[in-house]
């Protein structure tokens, strides 16, 4: 097509695109005014039945849990094809030294100025994480949050210069094996309500006396906790193929 | 028009402009540096529309987990180049 009559049916396209764009703002409701009748009854009814004051939790793991489960899945499915992918390549290619020569190569080329401030943001971003990820019923945290900070605590591990470290860190059999255990951890919550006669998902541990303390929420902060597993080893294994890689073709080159 | 509805026009506004400066952004080192910052500008504007949960979810993933994968992506396919 040459480029004359194709400006034409862009420029056709684009015209019904804002038409309806338009045509579509115009019905939308005010800004901030929510016309569905699921939020407030959620707000009205949250926290006295899960004892959960970390509204989004309870929405996730308990009203919503089933889909939850569900999107844990996919990130465990996309993290599990990843390594498929690229550990084949890695086999093909692997050779006794490749790991302490990229190690070498890594620490000449790392600057002190970001080597010393990620040693000592290591620490402090596990704690964040596993906070984030264990107060999930009392506050806007969660696993999932929690567990990507985890994660980037690895990532801090490796901008310090250690790639070894690294890999000592979060071993791959140990990532996997995380990994494994916080997905069948959630599903396995969800299946304990089943044996005991409920339905699946069901909040069926004590949900504590003070709503917002640590303790309360019943199943949210169990079912929180695996995702935080999940999720940290689930990016740390994600995250260290992407950098083997790197590492290794760097090797080879 | 209150405080909080200013600060999120504003917050918006850079969020356009971001997205903007992100495929504006030829340079493919550079553009996963813009991408992070990005990332950072999405991260106060759902802390402004009042889902701090979502801004810790964004900060992870969007400032720091996505550029760090992009960046070695981009490191790999370079060696090959070369």
């Amino acid at each position: 097509m040459s480029p004359r009559p194709r400006l034409y049916l862009f420029l056709a396209g684009i015209a019904g695109l804002v038409a309806c764009y338009l045509w579509a703002f115009g019905g939308m409701p005010a800004f901030g005014h929510y016309p569905g009748p699921y939020g407030p009854a959620i707000l009205r009814a949250a926290i006295a039945q899960t004892h959960a004051t970390g509204v989004v939790s309870a929405v996730n793991f308990e009203y919503r849990g089933f889909d939850t489960v569900g999107e844990e899945f996919i990130l465990f499915t996309a993290a599990a094809g990843l390594s498929v992918v690229l550990r084949r390549l890695r086999g093909e290619r692997e050779g006794g030294r490749a790991i302490p020569d990229a190690d070498n190569s890594n620490k000449r080329t790392t600057s002190a100025a970001v080597r010393v401030p990620a040693l000592l943001l290591a620490g402090p971003t596990v704690l964040v994480g596993w906070w984030l990820a264990s107060h999930a019923q009392t506050n806007p945290s969660g696993g999932f949050q929690g567990g990507v900070v985890l994660a980037t605590a690895f990532v801090l591990v490796y901008l310090s210069g250690e790639f070894l470290a690294f890999r000592r860190l979060s071993p791959v059999a140990l990532l996997d094996a995380v990994e494994a255990i916080g997905a069948a951890g959630f599903a396995a919550v969800g299946l304990t309500a089943v044996i005991m006669g409920l339905p699946y998902l069901y909040n069926f541990i004590p949900l504590g006396q003070i709503p917002g303390a640590v303790s309360s929420g019943g199943v949210i902060p169990v079912i929180s906790f695996f995702v935080g597993l999940e999720v940290a080893a689930a990016f740390t294994a994600i995250i260290g193929e992407f950098l083997e890689q790197t590492l290794l073709v760097r090797r080879g080159a | 028009m209150t405080l909080m509805e200013v600060l999120q026009a504003v917050v918006l506004a850079l969020v356009g402009a971001g997205a903007l400066a992100v495929v504006l952004a030829r340079d493919r080192v550079r553009q996963v540096l813009v991408v992070s910052v990005y990332g950072v500008l999405l991260a106060v504007l759902f802390f402004t529309f009042q889902a701090p949960d979502v801004t810790l979810s964004e900060l992870a993933v969007g400032a720091v987990a996505l550029p760090v994968i992009l960046l070695l992506a981009i490191s790999k396919v370079r060696k090959r180049e070369q």
